[in-house]
């Protein structure tokens, strides 16, 4: 559909965008700490997709132009059956397109880097291969790392708050704490502006 | 007027017997109105009075059908079609009318004779050929707009020709019989060519500014009346108005007619024009007809048959081998240059005309004019059964070469996928959506001054009263997919879709309701689906309103689509008590009883909660905290 070409021209990349993913932010304690934590980061552009398209119907070409003004991609969701919750599945398939993100002509994404940051409610002992998950949380993010492989985007160790329903306020201020540290690391030393989108 | 109802009592009758008789031996309306036309003439029955007078009336016939397809001819169709007019047509004429000329100078005529002869017989009958094509459905076709091209050109071909045949004299002019009836009532006859012309030139410019910048307001302002026989009088004054203007500076009545036609296709009106006029174009067709079979000089048949069926037989051939030649070398292919030629092969009404004057102007002798004039009328008749003959034959070819194109063109442009009634604020919507994507439409409206806005935003858009069951069909409403009602009365939306369903079994209709009875109603009345005109935007607005109450926006969303959901299952089951109870409903406390109904069935299935219910991780996160505690515990 769009290529890099045709797309936006955006004077330079730069910062973080950070799309988050969930159905129900208002339910969840620990996304919602976390989403507050990056929101405070300047640098960091975030993008709350269920409240941007409730009816799934994604802007690609503003989505792929928001990519395009990035230097790193920052994707922050729950764990949903061992995956993405549906919309941004939704947002990734209509968004990140052969010519665009990969394939011939698909070299938009090519030296940005994509980083991680997800919640499970299982603890980390659960993601192992003696726990009832049988699989560590790397495996089941194998998906997302060779997205990023094929579009030729570096891979961020994730950014994983296991338990996330049973930990306390306290114990998730000190994850979101976490979180943003590594936010800023991912960010260039001499960082703009915050922009923040919805 | 006793003698008016006697006259009318027999054509009428004449045609009502002979017409279906015709049609169901699979000979045509046509020649059913010809030979009704024989045996009620002067020489079988002899029960046509006047018929001189007669002819004169149906003569109009033609003027009103060429006005009609007038309308059907956009001005730059008619700049597309210029090669089928001035290359075919003229080429027809000359081609033609020499062919005939050489025959008849064979035949032993004196060059003069023969070249008149020729000319005048060249013409064919616009009448006979566009009634013909459009029983076999060829009108609209490639074949049809040669045929219409070469007809035209006839048509303007007259002019010259009146002008010319006089030179062609070779005994002594007879004064008196120099009223040919066409050129007849020209007023501006004694007066200097130059004035002549410009007297041409400033009618045809009346017809075309007066389309423009006249009719159009007139109109307006007689469909503010809301008056249907004042604008089927309208239509009709304008056409007589065109015909008499033409007739004073001696043109062609049918051409300034067609001329005011295609001035007037452009104009939001047309499809009603269309509707209003075309009883008239029939009747008066069939009428015209008739008098062309009972002026067929029986007698003189009688006495020289062999000559005359030689005569016409002959005629028809020289004018098919020529018009056979010039349709393939202008490159249609054969089937559809056999089909042009069959259908012009005919002499027209012309030739009676051209041949009365040719009589008067001294050229040719009144003996041989008779005799001519009896070859024409036997040829028009013989029209139809060359038409059935050429089926024939096609039918063979077809046989032979199975894999032959079907002769259908891409003339449908035209074809609406969907007739919109109703280009208000609701009909807009759904057309601006259905055109985005690509699907043609034809709109009916009834708000004059709607269609006065919409036209300056360049949509097209025509006047009339979608309720109106021949302005349907007119509309294509018998090969459209889709009918879309989207009126802004609730009866008349009733009304149209009733008629619409019964004349249109396979038409998938939709409506606009009203409200909840309504829906019930049109769906009882044969609409394939409905939509409650606010339903969806209350929904809208009542998702912003859970957005800025705090709901975030997907939940929102997710609120407003379950309750559609759970209200249209409510109306589902409630249609059938609507259809029991429909007195009842129809009481005054009907209203209230239905709310009643709907916010008991809301309560009951909606509970609070329910919208935002899903999502919902409490007996996960339960499970999950019993599962930590347990593991502290170990």
């Amino acid at each position: 559909m769009t290529d890099a070409s045709t797309g936006p021209v955006t004077p330079s990349t730069s910062g973080v965008l950070l799309v988050l993913a969930h159905p129900a932010l208002e339910r969840s304690r620990a996304n919602r700490a976390l989403a507050k934590a990056a929101k405070g980061l300047s640098g960091v552009t975030f993008k709350d997709l269920y409240e941007v398209y409730p009816d799934f119907v994604v802007d690609i070409e503003a989505e792929q132009a928001a990519l395009l003004a990035h230097d790193v991609v920052a994707l922050q969701f729950p764990l949903y059956w061992y995956s993405t919750p549906s919309l941004m599945k939704e947002w990734l398939d209509l968004v990140w397109l052969h010519g665009f993100a990969y394939g011939e002509g698909g070299e938009a994404l090519k030296g940005k880097r994509l980083f991680v940051a997800c919640t499970t409610g299982a603890s980390a002992k659960a993601y192992h291969a003696h726990g009832y998950n049988r699989f560590s949380m790397d495996e089941f993010l194998r998906p997302l790392e060779q997205t990023a492989h094929l579009c030729g985007m570096g891979w961020e160790t994730p950014f994983v708050v296991h338990g996330a329903s049973v930990k306390d306020d306290d114990a998730l201020k000190a994850e979101a704490e976490r979180y943003k540290a590594r936010l800023a690391s991912l960010l260039p030393a001499l960082s703009t502006s915050g922009k923040t989108e919805a | 007027m006793e003698n008016f109802l006697t006259q009318t009592l027999v054509y009428l009758g004449a045609a009502v017997v002979s017409v279906p008789i015709a049609k169901r031996l699979g000979l045509g309306s046509v020649l059913g109105y010809l030979i009704a036309g024989v045996i009620i003439g002067p020489f079988a029955l002899g029960l046509t009075g006047q018929l001189a007078d007669v002819m004169k009336f149906a003569e109009f016939g033609v003027v009103i059908l060429l006005f009609l397809i007038g309308l059907e001819v956009q001005p730059s169709m008619l700049w597309d079609m210029r090669k089928a007019i001035f290359g075919l047509g003229g080429a027809q004429v000359l081609g033609t009318g020499l062919a005939i000329a050489a025959a008849s100078l064979a035949l032993g005529l004196p060059w003069q004779q023969a070249l008149a002869v020729g000319l005048v017989l060249a013409m064919s009958s616009t009448a006979i050929v566009l009634q013909t094509l459009d029983e076999k459905g060829l009108r609209q076709g490639p074949v049809g707009r040669a045929a219409f091209g070469v007809l035209l050109l006839q048509d303007l071909a007259v002019i010259p020709l009146f002008a010319l045949l006089p030179l062609l004299a070779t005994g002594a002019p007879h004064p008196t019989e120099t009223n040919g009836g066409h050129g007849g009532g020209s007023l501006v006859a004694h007066l200097p060519v130059w004035a002549q012309m410009l007297s041409v030139f400033a009618a045809v410019g009346a017809v075309v500014g007066g389309g423009r910048y006249l009719v159009r307001p007139v109109f307006r302002f007689i469909a503010k009346a809301r008056l249907r026989e004042i604008f089927v009088a309208a239509a009709l004054l304008i056409v007589v108005a065109v015909a008499s203007l033409m007739q004073i500076v001696g043109l062609s009545p049918a051409l300034g007619a067609f001329l005011a036609g295609v001035v007037l296709a452009e104009s939001e009106f047309r499809r009603e024009l269309e509707t209003d006029i075309e009883p008239f174009r029939g009747l008066l067709l069939g009428l015209f007809f008739i008098t062309v079979g009972a002026g067929v000089n029986l007698p003189l048949v009688a006495s020289q048959p062999l000559t005359l069926l030689g005569l016409v037989i002959g005629l028809m051939a020289l004018k098919f081998l020529v018009m056979y030649g010039l349709a393939r070398l202008f490159g249609a292919p054969k089937r559809g240059a056999m089909a042009v030629a069959t259908a012009l092969a005919q002499g027209g009404e012309f030739a009676f005309v051209l041949l009365t004057f040719t009589v008067g102007a001294g050229v040719i002798g009144a003996q041989l004019a008779a005799l001519l004039t009896a070859a024409v009328a036997v040829s028009m008749a013989f029209t139809p059964l060359a038409m059935i003959l050429y089926e024939r034959v096609a039918a063979l070819m077809d046989a032979a070469i199975p894999d032959v194109v079907p002769d259908t063109g891409d003339f449908d442009e035209g074809e609406p996928d969907i007739i919109i009634a109703g280009f208000g604020r609701f009909g807009q919507i759904t057309g601006r959506l259905l055109s985005a994507n690509g699907f043609k439409s034809t709109v009916l409206d009834s708000d004059i001054e709607q269609i006065e806005l919409l036209r300056r935003f360049g949509r097209r858009v025509h006047y009339g009263d979608a309720t109106r069951l021949d302005l349907l069909r007119q509309a294509g409403a018998d090969r459209a997919r889709m009918l879309i009602v989207a009126l802004d009365d609730r009866e008349k939306t009733v009304e149209l879709v009733e008629t619409a369903r019964k004349a249109f079994p396979d038409l998938v209709i939709l409506a606009r309701a009203w409200d909840r009875r309504h829906a019930y109603d049109l769906l009882a009345n044969g609409a394939d689906a409905v939509e409650r005109e606010t339903f969806e935007s209350a929904l809208a607005l009542g998702t912003t309103a859970l957005q800025k109450l705090g709901f975030r926006a997907h939940r929102a969303h997710r609120a407003a689509a379950f309750f559609r959901r759970h209200d249209r299952r409510t109306f589902e089951e409630l249609r059938p008590m609507w259809g029991q109870e429909e007195a009842y409903i129809l009481a005054s406390r009907d209203a209230a009883q239905t709310m009643d109904r709907l916010l008991n069935a809301d309560l009951h299935r909606m509970r609070p909660g329910d919208a935002g219910g899903a999502w919902n991780t409490a007996s996960l996160d339960e499970e999950l905290r019993e599962q930590a505690a347990r593991e502290g515990a170990e």
